[in-house]
This record gives C-alpha cells, sequence and structure tokens, in this order.
C-alpha cells in the first residue's frame, strides 16, 4: 500500500513538473526568448561560474586545513619522511597551478561573457606565448623527475647487508610471516608443498627451514632495515603499510621484496598520538576477492634490545609441529626435529592460530581477534 | 562497403536521385541494419546512454554501501535478490558491480557511446563525404557492438555473479573459479563479449581512418580539418593499435583459463589444492593490459577534447587559439600514451629501472596537456563567451581536465606513487580527468549537434540545470576522494571498519554517497530533455550556432548522403570567427575568399580552378 502511495505521489511530482516545464516553454514563446540570439539566462552563467570558483576554492582551502590530522598519517619510516616532503613540495607546485588556471578560466568565462556590441578578438596564435607555455611546465616536470629519480632510486636500491629479513605471504584473505630463526637464512618453499599444517610448503629438506618461526604479528626492530621479502600463494595481493609508506604487491609465482627502516616504535608513536591501543597496520590494495577489505595484519615496532629478547623467545614451527615435519624431514634431517629445548605444549599438532584455508574467507577473524 | 560506395557515385553523378533511393529501402534497413552513418550514430548514442545509466545506478549501490555502511539495503533484495542477504549487500556482489561499472563506462560508455556516436556521426559531415567509407562495415561495427552489450548484460544475471576481479581483471584473480565466484561464467562472458568489442571498435576505427584520409571533399586539406576531426582520426589510430593488444592478452588469458596453458599463472595453491600451472607470469597481463589500458585513457579523453575545441571556439566567437599547437599536443600525447603503461604498475614488482623510464616518460606528458588547457583558456580569453548548455559542458571538461590532470603529475611519480597507488586517490584522478571529463564531452556534444541529429532543439532551461547540478555535484563526489586517498584508504574495500587508519571520514563518505545520488538524479532531467525533445523539442534552423563547420552547411534534416546535389567545396579553416572586417561574427568554410574581401588576410585568395 505505502508502495502505491508513494508510486502515485511520483507520479503526481512528475506531472507538476512537466507542467511547470511547458509554462516556462510557452513563456518563452510568448516572449519570443527564443528569437533573442543569446539566452537571457547568459549572464547568470557567467556570475554562477565564478561564484562556483569562489566558494569551491574557499571550501578546498577550508577543509585542507581543518582536516589535516585525518588525511595523512605520520610517517614512520626513514623513506617515508623524505618522500612526504616530496609530496607536500609537488602539491603545493599543483596547487598553484589548479589556483590558477582555474581561476582564469572561470574568469575570463565571466569577464568576457556576450555583450550586444562587443566583438571578439580574433587571435589566433602566438607562438612566443606557446612556446612559453611549453617550456615552463617542461621545467618544472624535469625538476620534479629528476627529485622523484632520486628518491626512487634510493627506495629501490639493494637492502643493506645487516638487514632484518622476513618474508611475508599473501592468501585468501590472510598475511602471514615467517622468521629465519637463528641461522637468520630462510628455508627453502615450494607451492606444492602447501597443506594445512604447512602453509608455507616450506620444505623440510633444507637444514634452514628448520628453526624458521611464524609469529602471528610482524616484530621489527627501530632504526634497523628491514627487509620483506613478499610472495604470494594463490591470487595478487598487495602488501600496504600506510604508515611506512611501504606498498608491494604479493604475486603467485615471482617474489617481490620491499626493505625499509621504521623510525617510531609502538609504544612512541602511541604516546605520541595519545591512542594507547594505536597499532600500525598491514592491508591489502590489490583486488582479491570476497575478503579482500579485511586482511589486516599488525606491525609491532619495538626497541631493538626488545626486539632481540622477543626472537630469542619464539618457538619454532618444527618444535610446535614435531609429528608433521616428523613424515616430511629426510632421515639425515631427522635429528634436528628434537633439538630445541622440550615444548611445555600439548601433542597437539599446528597450534599457531594459522587461518585455516577451508574455512569461510569471512569468518577468517583468528587474527583480529588476537589483537 | 560497395552498396554504399555505389550509392556515393550515384550521388555525385546524379545528384537529384537521392530521394529515390530512399523509397527502395525498407524500413528495417532505414533504422535497423541502417548502412547510414547518421543512424549508426544515434544507434550508438541510444545504446551508449542506456549503458551510462546502467553504469551509473551500479556505482550509486556501491556508494550507498560505502556511504551508509550500516543501513539495511533490504529494500534493494526484489531487485538484486540473493546478493543482498540479511539486508547487507554481498561482498562478492560488490566487486562485481565495481568490476561491471568500470567495464560499462569505460568500454560502452565513453569508448563506444562517444566515439562510436560522434566518429560516425561527424567525420563524413564535417569533412563533406557522402557517407563512411564502408556503409557496410559500419553497420557491422554497430551490431558486434550491440552482440557484445548483449552478452556482458546478460552475465550480469547469472546466478554466480558477473566477472568481478575489477575491471583490470588481472589474473590469477580473474582466471580461477576458485578464487571468486565471478571468476566462473562471468569471466568468460566477460572476455567473450570484450572480444566483440573489440572486433567492432577496430571495424569503427578502419572506417575512420580510411574515410578521414580519402573522403575529405575538395578544398579540405588536413590542416583545415576541425579539431573534431583530427581528434577521431588520431583516436582511431590508437585504437586500431591498442585495442589488438588486449584481444591478445584476452586469448591468452582464455587458453589459460579453459585450456591449461601457463602464459600468467604460476606456482598456485588454492581451495586446497596445488595447481598444475608453473613458468607463466601475472606481470606479463598487466603489461598486455595497461598496453591497451593506457591508451584506451587517451581514446576515451581525445573525442571529448576535440568536441570541446569546436564548442568552445564556437561559443567564444573566437578561433581556437592555437590550432597547430592543439594538433602537436594531441599528437605527442597520443605517441606518449603508448610508451607511459607501466606508470599503473610501479609497485608490482616490476624493475625498479622500469619505473625510473615509465615516471621519466609520463610526466612529459604533462606538457602537452597543459598546452592544450592553456590553449583552452586562452581561447576564452576576449571571447564574446555565449553559454549553451554544450558551452557550460565544455568548460566544466576543461576545468575536470585540469583538476583530475594536475593530481596525474604525483601519480606517475614512482616514489610519491607508493603510498597513493590503489588508493581513492587514483579513484578520484581517473574519475575527474578520464571519466568526468569524457563524460562532460560527450553531453556537450550531444547538445551542440541534436539539432542536426534531429532537427529539433534541446530544450535549454533543462540542460542548464542539468549542467549545474552535474558539474557541481561532480565536484562534491571526486574533490573529496583526494583526503580519502591521501589518508590512504584503499580502492575495493567493501568495508572500512577493519583497520585503525581507515576508522575516519565516514562523514565525508556519506557526503560523498549523498552527492553522488543528486548527480545521478540529475541525469534523468537530460534523458527526459533527450526522449521529450526527440519528438516535441522545437525546430531546428539550419545552423543554431552560427559555426562553421560543414554539417550545418547541410538541410535541416539531412538525408542519405547528406547534401543535396553537389558535396560542399572548403575554402578557408573552420575558425574563422569575429574575423577583422567581416560583418557577422562568422565566416563558414564553405565560402570562398572571393566572397570576402573586406576580412582577407593578404596571403588569403582562392586558389586557381584547374577544369579538367
Amino acid at each position: 500500500m505505502t508502495g502505491l502511495l508513494i508510486g502515485i505521489a511520483a507520479v503526481l511530482v512528475f506531472a507538476i513538473l512537466l507542467l511547470i516545464f511547458r509554462i516556462q516553454t510557452l513563456v518563452n514563446v510568448m516572449k519570443g526568448s527564443y528569437s533573442n540570439r543569446v539566452n537571457s539566462s547568459n549572464g547568470f552563467h557567467a556570475l554562477g561560474l565564478v561564484l562556483f570558483l569562489t566558494i569551491g576554492l574557499g571550501l578546498f582551502f577550508w577543509y585542507s586545513s581543518v582536516a589535516t590530522e585525518h588525511y595523512l598519517p605520520k610517517a614512520v619510516s626513514e623513506h617515508g619522511v623524505r618522500t612526504d616532503l616530496m609530496f607536500w613540495i609537488t602539491m603545493s607546485i599543483l596547487c598553484f597551478a589548479f589556483v590558477v588556471t582555474n581561476v582564469f578560466l572561470f574568469v575570463f568565462a565571466y569577464k568576457y561573457q556576450y555583450k550586444e556590441n562587443n566583438k571578439a578578438f580574433f587571435y589566433p596564435d602566438n607562438h612566443r606565448l606557446e612556446i612559453v607555455w611549453t617550456v615552463i611546465p617542461a621545467i618544472v616536470m624535469a625538476i620534479l623527475v629528476g627529485y622523484g629519480w632520486k628518491e626512487w632510486a634510493a627506495i629501490t636500491k639493494e637492502e643493506p647487508k645487516d638487514s632484518v629479513v622476513i618474508e611475508i605471504m599473501g592468501k585468501q584473505f590472510a598475511w602471514q610471516v615467517r622468521y629465519p630463526g637463528k641461522d637468520m637464512s630462510l628455508g627453502g618453499y615450494h607451492f606444492t608443498k602447501i597443506d594445512a599444517s604447512n602453509e608455507f610448503g616450506v620444505d623440510f629438506t633444507d637444514k634452514a627451514s628448520y628453526d624458521d618461526f611464524m609469529p602471528t604479528e610482524l616484530y621489527i626492530p627501530k632504526g634497523k632495515p628491514v627487509l620483506l621479502r613478499i610472495r604470494a600463494r594463490d591470487v595478487l595481493h598487495s602488501v600496504f603499510a600506510p604508515h611506512f609508506r611501504l606498498k608491494m604487491d604479493a604475486v603467485p609465482g615471482m617474489p617481490t621484496k620491499f626493505w625499509f627502516t621504521p623510525t617510531k616504535t609502538t609504544e612512541t608513536i602511541r604516546e605520541e598520538l595519545g591512542k594507547p591501543d594505536f597499532n600500525y597496520e598491514i592491508a591489502c590494495t590489490e583486488v582479491c576477492g570476497r575478503g579482500h577489505f579485511a586482511m589486516r595484519f599488525v606491525i609491532k615496532v619495538v626497541e631493538p634490545e626488545q626486539y632481540e629478547k622477543w626472537f630469542a623467545e619464539q618457538k619454532t614451527f618444527v618444535s610446535l609441529n614435531k609429528d608433521y615435519v616428523l613424515t616430511k624431514a629426510p632421515e639425515h634431517l631427522k635429528g634436528l626435529i628434537g633439538v630445541d629445548e622440550p615444548v611445555a605444549v600439548p601433542a597437539s599438532p599446528a597450534v599457531i592460530p594459522v587461518a585455516d584455508t577451508t574455512q569461510p574467507a569471512m569468518a577468517d577473524t583468528t587474527q583480529k581477534l588476537k589483537l | 562497403m560497395d552498396l554504399a560506395h555505389t550509392s556515393t557515385e550515384t550521388h555525385l553523378d546524379h545528384g537529384h536521385d537521392h530521394d529515390h533511393d530512399h523509397e527502395e529501402l525498407s524500413w528495417i534497413q532505414q533504422y535497423i541494419f541502417s548502412e547510414d552513418h547518421k543512424v549508426i550514430a544515434k544507434q550508438y548514442l541510444f545504446m551508449g546512454i542506456m549503458w551510462a545509466m546502467f553504469g551509473g545506478a551500479m556505482s550509486l549501490i556501491f556508494r550507498l554501501q560505502l556511504g551508509f555502511p550500516n543501513a539495511s539495503m533490504q529494500w534493494l533484495q526484489p531487485l538484486l535478490g540473493d546478493w543482498i542477504k540479511e539486508g547487507k549487500l554481498d561482498p562478492e556482489f560488490y566487486l562485481a558491480l565495481v568490476t561491471m561499472h568500470g567495464t560499462i563506462m569505460v568500454f560502452f560508455v565513453l569508448t563506444a557511446g562517444l566515439s562510436g556516436t560522434f566518429s560516425n556521426f561527424l567525420i563524413p559531415l564535417q569533412i563533406g563525404a557522402r557517407d563512411m567509407a564502408s556503409g557496410f562495415l559500419n553497420m557491422l561495427s554497430f551490431w558486434f557492438f550491440f552482440l557484445s552489450s548483449a552478452i556482458m548484460m546478460v552475465s550480469i544475471f547469472l546466478e554466480t555473479g558477473p566477472a568481478s576481479g575489477g575491471w583490470v581483471i588481472y589474473p590469477p584473480l580473474s582466471a580461477l573459479p576458485q578464487a571468486v565466484t565471478g571468476s566462473g561464467l562471468g569471466m568468460t562472458l566477460w572476455l567473450t563479449s570484450m572480444a566483440f568489442f573489440i572486433i567492432s571498435s577496430l571495424l569503427g576505427g578502419i572506417n575512420y581512418i580510411t574515410t578521414i584520409i580519402n573522403l575529405r571533399t575538395k578544398g579540405m586539406s588536413f590542416f583545415r580539418m576541425p579539431l573534431t576531426m583530427w581528434a577521431f582520426f588520431i583516436t582511431a589510430v590508437i585504437g586500431l593499435l591498442s585495442f589488438p593488444v588486449l584481444f591478445a592478452a584476452a586469448l591468452l588469458l582464455i587458453f589459460d583459463r579453459s585450456f591449461g596453458t601457463s602464459f600468467f599463472l604460476s606456482d598456485i595453491y588454492i581451495a586446497g589444492e596445488a595447481l598444475q600451472h608453473t613458468g607463466g607470469s601475472p606481470i606479463l597481463f598487466q603489461h598486455l593490459f595497461w598496453f591497451l589500458g593506457h591508451p584506451e585513457v587517451y581514446i576515451v579523453l581525445l573525442p571529448a577534447l576535440g568536441i570541446t575545441s569546436e564548442i568552445i571556439a564556437t561559443n567564444s566567437r573566437k578561433p581556437i587559439f592555437g590550432y597547430k599547437a592543439m594538433i602537436l599536443s594531441m599528437l605527442a600525447i597520443s605517441f606518449l600514451s603508448f610508451i607511459v603503461w607501466a606508470h599503473h604498475m610501479f609497485v608490482t614488482g616490476m624493475n625498479p629501472f622500469l619505473g625510473t623510464i615509465f615516471m621519466f616518460l609520463t610526466l612529459i606528458i604533462a606538457v602537452p596537456s597543459a598546452v592544450k588547457a592553456f590553449n583552452y583558456i586562452t581561447t576564452l580569453w576576449r571571447g564574446n563567451i555565449i553559454f549553451t548548455p554544450a558551452m557550460l559542458f565544455s568548460i566544466g571538461l576543461v576545468s575536470f581536465f585540469i583538476s583530475g590532470g594536475l593530481t596525474g603529475i604525483i601519480l606517475g611519480n614512482s616514489a610519491a606513487d607508493i603510498q597513493l597507488h590503489d588508493t581513492y586517490f587514483v579513484v578520484a584522478h581517473f574519475h575527474l580527468v578520464m571519466g568526468s571529463a569524457s563524460f562532460f564531452g560527450m553531453l556537450a556534444g550531444v547538445y551542440h549537434w541534436f539539432p542536426k541529429m534531429f532537427g529539433r532543439m534541446l530544450d535549454d532551461t533543462l540542460g542548464y540545470i542539468h549542467f549545474w547540478i552535474s558539474f557541481v555535484g561532480i565536484y562534491m563526489v571526486f574533490f573529496p576522494l583526494h583526503y580519502i586517498g591521501i589518508a590512504g584508504f584503499p580502492r575495493r574495500y567493501y568495508s572500512f571498519t577493519g583497520f585503525d587508519f581507515t576508522r575516519s571520514f565516514t562523514d565525508l563518505n556519506t557526503f560523498v554517497s549523498i552527492a553522488a545520488i543528486i548527480t545521478f538524479a540529475a541525469q534523468f532531467i537530460f534523458v527526459f530533455n533527450f526522449i521529450y525533445s526527440i519528438f516535441k523539442g522545437r525546430r531546428a534552423n539550419a545552423n543554431p550556432w552560427r559555426s562553421n563547420t560543414l554539417e550545418w552547411t547541410t538541410p535541416i534534416h539531412p538525408g542519405h548522403g547528406n547534401w543535396v546535389g553537389e558535396l560542399p567545396t572548403v575554402y578557408r579553416w573552420p575558425y574563422d570567427y569575429s574575423k577583422p572586417g567581416a560583418p557577422e561574427d562568422f565566416i563558414p568554410q564553405n565560402v570562398p575568399y572571393a566572397q570576402t574581401p573586406e576580412s582577407n588576410f593578404p596571403n588569403e585568395i582562392d586558389p586557381v580552378e584547374h577544369k579538367h
């Protein structure tokens, strides 16, 4: 019934609008407006454009100044601080060009609106002017390219030798990380070795695999270069850590990497922002399916000493999944399985709370609950 | 092909036979399987408008989701069925909507709807030809587009949903039905539809190029062509060179999906099993895709810029400033458009050195683009501007082109792009510079050439209302997205509640959604105006905008063959507006210098006629 009423109301409103439209047309016919060369509202539109410009620019500057705390999270990596500076320098140049060109566009539109006795100025070209405004943008662009080039080269150069190496893997719909363990060397992997227990497809015929560990948060030390070795095991994902100005696609079959140096611990930033539960986050920025918007992973930046301590406390994957590894390990490496100090956990396999591939993606809240 | 040609020659020989030709054509030949470029143009236009409303409506659904994340969508269930579960939009359907919105807008509206309509309509009329070089291929071009549209439309109604991996359909997501349900039959239909679409646009493009090169009327040298013609010509060349690459990519993807090849797939473990694919590269697909994808931006934009050049000159009553510079900058843009594609791929893991090269090439494009913007502005300077609805839309286009183009300078900088890639900053950027600018170009074109298409005028007042709501609305929709993008909000997110860094801006997102709803609603004013005016609009006179180009020398309702009697001869460039000394503020291209001694410059003399 309500539907019907709304329908009738809509039809009536439409009919009224139609009527107004018809009357307006007839009035114009009576007034002879259509025989005028220029519509009587010409001046109104000229004024409208200038008003739009004024109000629009006003809103632009007003909002840009009041919303600053919302639209750029603090950069907490060394290269992030530099690219932010570049971003704002470029942005100021662009804002200048944006304001000047739009002002000219709308002010000219207003100023040179049709007047009965005016004649437009026949002005087909002016080579000097054209050369000037080709050369100026070219110079500005050259400067920006040079600047960007320098930063890009610094960001993408080889990572320092002493970098902390961590592997991060994207899957539908979660991130997982793997640390190299005490030998500082990540064990090999192959996608055919992946199963419900061995999410990374770690190769247990490789000795280096035996001390690797997979925590549920990404711990990194402040002030040290960190190298992320990035891969994906099903579709494209993209590691995006906004606070670190870090983004790199995770590609199945083609490992990628990104290195950076964090400059503020989680503790420090929490105090600075006055948000005791603030966390650095990783999100996915390459569309990957149903749960694309929910691939959250937490980064904890800690002081180097804390990091060392934390690192030493981690239990290896092998020690937590002895039974599983026993079935995969070749004879000569089986001795490595028990080498670690006795593990005080129940004998059940896989206590690491990794997301289960068999679960529906939306229910993949394991990681969130841990936060 | 021969049919049109013979009829063209018939016209040349016996110009007055042309009414006779008409009677021989059945209704179906005249209006359905027509080979007349004007009818085909209208067919493209109707399809374009239909798709635009469809694509726009889709964006409203996901804007509702983003702007009002807690509201129930139960009321949409009669329309969307199982895609609404317990009042919530299904996340996969959200992705499908985003994908379809992009595909429809980029390809069906702004490529077919824009180029298809105006290239078809204007090329023969502005260069003085009876019809396209091949009327038959032209007809095929439209019907391939129709087939492609029909297949895409069917895919929307599949139970597993249409393609949903984004309009860029990156594999492996688009190759594996296990990854997202839209990659099943929906993706198959998407690829089939696009294959037909590419055929359609190639057939059209070949025709546009051939016609412009071969069928220009006497005196219509390349440098006397209106800038619209240059724009359509260059666009067709770009399309011809780049669409086949997309075709190749689609074909390889079909092989990967259906025949077990591994062009784009490698080392995949999904849904509990390791797939046999090995050795392929997903990055290869991205290279192939963007080799079309970037020129596609200009395929969409250049026709709009061409249309705008014509409209701004006509309504400023001034020659377009820097005619040759405009042509040169279009040529430069189109050349550069082929060598900047990898700026979409700075953070895909591509070799960083390539990033450097592509940043350099990308930022060069800013120079010819800036030249174009400056030339438009200078054309307004000291003009005598008449604000027709078409003129307002053209000025709006220039503003969008500047505002959206500038942010491209940041995105083209690989180091700055790290943070902004795949965020709303990108969404804001291309919706302004490519989406809205081209959309305004298309609307400007409809307002300007409607009298030539239908012999009647669109209603001005409705046009003005349409312009103001759309212009303000589009800025209100896309400008705020820059802030959201700088804050790092990723694209194609169903919801922003999962992260600390995306907690803010809920009010701004609501604002954007409301602006989008109002802007979309205003398009119905246009649709009403369009349909109403076809039947009941005020009758147009032959040259309502007092324009110089040849299409306004045809009868009010040009028949098949366009001109009655001989084709017009061209004596001058199309921009003799407000020429000093001339009694009127325009001199059409077909007026010889001999008739305008009072306004001729010293070197302006008619060529000596050679008798054959």
